[in-house]
Formats: structure tokens, C-alpha cells, sequence
């Protein structure tokens, strides 16, 4: 993040292009295991891992691998670390592991990850690459904490675990339902296109007032 | 000399959205006060409590929106009403509030406001409470209680995002020896008892807050229909159908299903035939499109009731149906004068 322009990278993932809110990709680990905080921020960091090491490796490679085999290639790589992912949380925390389930494996069919070695990695040198990978890792990490601390506190009374509301809190039983995954999501799409909406016209105006 | 040329309709009969929505609002007092009779102070909070919670939840989505006042075309008021009606007395009223909050905003808000929404708000409002709290809504307290105009029933007056407490002790304290919770349908359900059609004209069963009497809510669908504020065709064909349907169950095993009678008259078929199913905005248009919509509504009522897991089926029939509603349109559109037969 030396010179300006790697950082504008990094937050593009993060913001600008949030894999989640702006090009809604990932959906499938972003409903499933988003049922608390814990949960939610661990998938995106095993997620963000991966993205970073496979970007750096389809980077570095990008000369090499012929185009007609290209696909086959990044998935192997993909795999290879989902692989190390999935032994690695399997060996710091059994709990975890079967909190996330299936999940795990499935990052290696994770749109996000395909979509950054293919639009970004294969095209540009490691530093950036790599970058925009974390960046975008870290915002999809964003992401899932945010639809699951919601899901969390309303689904259980609690956030990370700890109970917020004392003992008598009812909990909404719909929110760590599938259902709840997709009023969350929508709620926070809501949110957030508002906000980029009142942005936007904010900035008109004030174009506007300085002509 | 100035000639006008104008399209048709050249007469109008004066009746706009809120004339309409404020006479069905007329026409659902009687079911309130009937119902604020049986449960006292409890349900009258209720009622109040929800309808207020969906006038602020539209009053809100104005503000965000700014696309003026729509809180005068009272159909915010209508789907808040409707609402209290179909939860139990002894509902959370915070929860409550949220079920106006879900309806008004899941149901309405979000696909436009009133007369884009394809599903019925009020039981949108009420799916996602039955979803959400599961326990609250399936707990009920029996009618006429001594005390039910002096205080309130435990559970009404839950601190907000808190569990209600027990009510089965309160219900004993109140003098009564023996209390099953449960709706004569889940009693038929579970137990194969039958409640008797007298308690049902009564209202002397335990049910939502506004389910309880069918002659009641008939009488005041036959006044909309007369006044033509909604389709005959739709209730007519929705209890018409889960009457025929649970007609011929109990002839081939009258042993295992209920009479007809008691199926016309348990639950919310009766609500939801009259003030839920002929909701404008939801219901398809085309004569055909109607009739299969309201036979859809019955038959999987009855559907649900004999062979689901839950005691009750007509909200999510009704929803089911409404989804299918502008497909049975299409598909239903009448010849047009001089058009071709089979083509439409």
C-alpha cells in the first residue's frame, strides 16, 4: 500500500465494489453461515485468505498458464488452499468447523474468487493483484459481520457469544432461519443504496452551487 | 362553441380507495367490538396498538420516500385491523407492533405502496410473527374472563424483546378449574374432539381476537358484498370449496374428518373468506381468474388443515393464492366482443 494507487485498489474491494452489497456475489456462504458474528467473520477471513494467496499465485503465474486451460487452472489453485483452509480451522477449532459445515469446501465455488482471478489477477502484476484481492476479502468480510451481528443480536440476544439483553430477551426465531438471511441482506441493500443515493445527490448539489 | 373530447369512463360512481377502505373499516367495528367484549382491555389494546404501529410504519415510509400522505386512503388502517384480528388476545402487544411494522413495510412498502403489492399485508404482517415468534402466537386464553375490563392479561404488557411470561398460572388464579390452550381445531387435530357449532355462534371458544364469532363476520361481509365494497364470487367460492372438499372427506371416513360445518366454521376461513381473500390489490380480476382463485384459497385450506403440520391453514393458503393471482388473470383473460375463438 505504498503508492496511492494499490490503495485505491485495496479500498475498491472494501467499498466501492463490496462483493456483497454492490456486486451481490457470494450469496450462497452469505445466507448460510451468517448466523452469528463469530461465525460470519471467520468464513469472510478464511475467504480472504484464500482470495489473497490464489490471486497472488494466478498473478505470478499469469504468463505462464495457456489461455484454453485457464479456468482448470485457477480452480486447482483455489482448491489447493480451500484445502489448507479447511485442515486449518479443522485444527484450531472443531466447534467452528462444524459451525460452518459445508462452507468451507464450498469457498473453491465462490463466485467472488473466480471473478477476481479472472477480471484482475490473470491481468495484472502480484503487488496489485494481490491487493485487490485482501481488499476485496476484507469486504466481504464486512459484510457477513454486518448481516450477522443483526442476525445474531435479533436471532439470540447476543453478540459474540455475549448475551446482550440479560435473560427474559425473546428471540426472533425467524432471523436464524434461511428467511431472516434474506430480510437481513435486504435490509442492509436498502441501507446502503439509500446512502449512496443521498450521497450522490449531495454531491450533485454541491457541483451544482459552484458552477 | 367547445367541443370536449374525452376517453371513457364518462360517469363515475364518486367511490375512490378511501371511500372504499373506510367502509371496510366500518364494516370490521362490529367484529372489534365483538372481540374487545370477549377478551376486555387486552384486545382493545391490541387492536389499537397494531393499527397505530402500521400508520407509523407508512407515516415513516412517506417520510423516507417524500411522496406526501398516504395515510388518508386508510388502508394502513384496514391492514393494522385486520392484523389484531387475527392474533391471539393475549398477544405481546410489542410484538404486535412489530407484525405492523413486517406488514406495512415487507408487505407494502416495499413493492410500492398500495395497489402494487401482490401479497395481503396484513397476513404478510402476520407470517413473519408466526415465524418469528412461534410461541406467543400459538398461545391462547379462553373468553369472558371475570376480570377481562378491569386488567389486562399478563402476557399483554411484556416489556418490549422480552419473553412473555406463563399465562396457564394466571388463567388458573382467574377461577378456572380446567384450560386447554387450544384452538378447536387443534383439538380436533390432536385429541379428535369437536367443538360443538353452538360455541361457535357463541364465540365460546379460544381463538384470535377476532375469529371467534362466523355469524358475526359473516353479516358484515353480506354488508360489503351488498354495497358491492367486494367480489361475492371470492368468499362464495372459498368456503364453497373447502365445503364441498371437506363434504366428501367426511363421507368416506366420518369417523377421522370433522362435519363440513365445523370446517366452514373453525379458524379464520370465515375472516379470511370476507375481509382477507377480497383484498382489491391481491385478488385477480378476470370472472374465471376468481373463482379459481377462491376454490385455490379453499381447497388448500383444507389441504393444510387435514394433512399439514399446523392446526391452521388459511393464511398461508391465502398468501399461495395470491401469488398465483396475476398468472390466473393471464391466463383467464375473457374474449373480447368480435374476438376469435380460442385465441385471447
Amino acid at each position: 500500500m505504498s503508492t496511492p494507487s494499490s490503495f485505491d485498489e485495496f479500498l475498491d474491494g472494501l467499498w466501492k465494489q463490496n462483493p456483497i452489497f454492490v456486486m451481490v456475489l457470494g450469496m450462497c456462504p452469505t445466507l448460510a453461515v451468517t448466523v452469528s458474528a463469530v461465525n460470519a467473520i471467520s468464513m469472510g477471513l478464511a475467504t480472504t485468505f484464500v482470495l489473497g494467496t490464489s490471486c497472488l499465485l494466478v498473478s505470478l503465474l499469469r504468463h505462464a498458464i495457456p489461455k484454453q486451460v485457464r479456468i482448470a487452472s485457477y480452480i486447482v489453485i483455489i482448491a489447493t488452499f480451500v484445502t489448507v483452509v479447511d485442515y486449518a480451522i479443522q485444527a484450531i477449532s472443531l466447534d467452528l468447523y462444524q459451525a460452518l459445515g459445508a462452507y468451507i469446501k464450498l469457498i473453491v465455488a465462490n463466485c467472488i474468487l473466480l471473478g477476481r482471478a479472472e477480471a484482475h489477477a490473470a491481468k495484472n502484476p502480484p503487488l496489485p493483484a494481490t491487493t485487490n484481492a485482501i481488499g476485496m476479502g476484507l469486504g466481504f468480510t464486512l459484510g457477513l459481520f454486518l448481516i450477522g451481528c443483526v442476525r445474531e443480536i435479533l436471532g439470540a440476544g447476543k453478540l459474540f457469544g455475549v448475551a446482550l439483553f440479560g435473560d427474559h430477551f425473546q428471540p426472533w426465531v425467524v432471523m436464524v432461519l434461511p428467511p431472516g438471511g434474506f430480510f437481513v441482506l435486504g435490509f442492509w441493500l436498502i441501507t446502503i443504496a439509500a446512502f449512496r443515493h443521498i450521497n450522490k445527490k449531495r454531491n450533485a448539489q454541491l457541483q451544482g452551487a459552484q458552477p | 362553441m367547445s367541443i370536449e373530447l374525452r376517453t371513457s369512463p364518462h360517469q363515475h360512481s364518486g367511490r375512490d380507495v378511501p371511500v372504499i377502505m373506510r367502509n371496510v373499516v366500518y364494516s370490521l367495528l362490529p367484529i372489534c367490538a365483538f372481540s374487545i367484549w370477549q377478551y376486555g382491555l387486552s384486545a382493545a389494546a391490541l387492536i389499537l396498538v397494531v393499527t397505530l404501529a402500521c400508520l407509523a410504519a407508512e407515516r415513516i415510509n412517506n417520510m423516507i420516500r417524500d411522496n406526501g400522505n398516504s395515510l388518508s386512503d386508510w388502508s394502513a388502517v384496514i391492514t393494522g385491523v385486520l392484523l389484531a384480528l387475527t392474533l391471539p388476545p393475549s398477544f405481546p402487544l410489542w410484538m404486535g407492533a412489530v407484525a405492523g411494522f413486517a406488514a406495512v413495510w415487507l408487505g407494502k412498502s416495499l413493492f410500492g405502496g398500495l395497489g402494487q403489492n401482490p401479497f395481503n399485508p396484513a397476513l404478510i404482517g402476520r407470517a413473519f410473527v408466526q415465524a418469528a415468534f412461534p410461541t406467543a402466537i400459538s398461545t391462547w386464553v379462553p373468553a369472558y374472563m371475570p376480570h377481562r375490563f378491569s386488567e389486562f392479561i399478563p402476557s399483554s404488557l411484556t416489556a418490549p424483546f422480552m419473553v412473555p411470561p406463563e399465562i396457564a398460572l394466571w388463567v388458573k388464579q382467574q377461577g378456572m378449574d380446567a384450560f386447554t390452550g387450544a384452538t378447536p381445531l387443534a383439538r380436533w387435530k390432536f385429541e379428535n374432539i369437536t367443538a360443538s357449532s353452538m360455541d361457535f355462534l357463541t364465540g365460546n371458544i379460544t381463538a384470535s381476537a377476532g375469529e371467534t364469532s362466523a355469524i358475526l363476520i359473516l353479516l358484515c361481509g353480506l354488508y360489503l358484498a351488498y354495497r358491492k365494497f367486494l367480489d361475492w364470487r371470492i368468499p362464495v367460492a372459498v368456503l364453497g370449496s373447502a365445503m364441498l372438499l371437506a363434504w366428501a372427506f367426511h363421507l368416506a371416513q366420518p369417523a377421522r374428518y370433522p362435519t363440513p360445518t365445523f370446517v366452514l366454521l373453525s379458524g379464520g376461513l370465515m375472516l379470511g373468506a370476507w375481509f382477507m381473500a377480497t383484498d382489491m390489490a391481491t385478488s385477480p380480476v378476470t370472472p374465471r381468474g376468481i373463482w379459481l382463485y377462491g376454490a385455490l384459497i379453499g381447497i388448500l385450506t383444507v389441504v393444510i388443515r387435514y394433512f399439514g403440520g399446523l392446526t391452521e391453514g388459511v393464511m398461508y393458503a391465502i398468501l399461495i393464492a395470491n401469488a398465483t393471482g396475476s398468472l390466473l388473470d393471464q391466463f383467464n383473460q375473457p374474449r373480447i366482443l368480435g374476438g376469435k375463438k380460442g385465441k385471447s
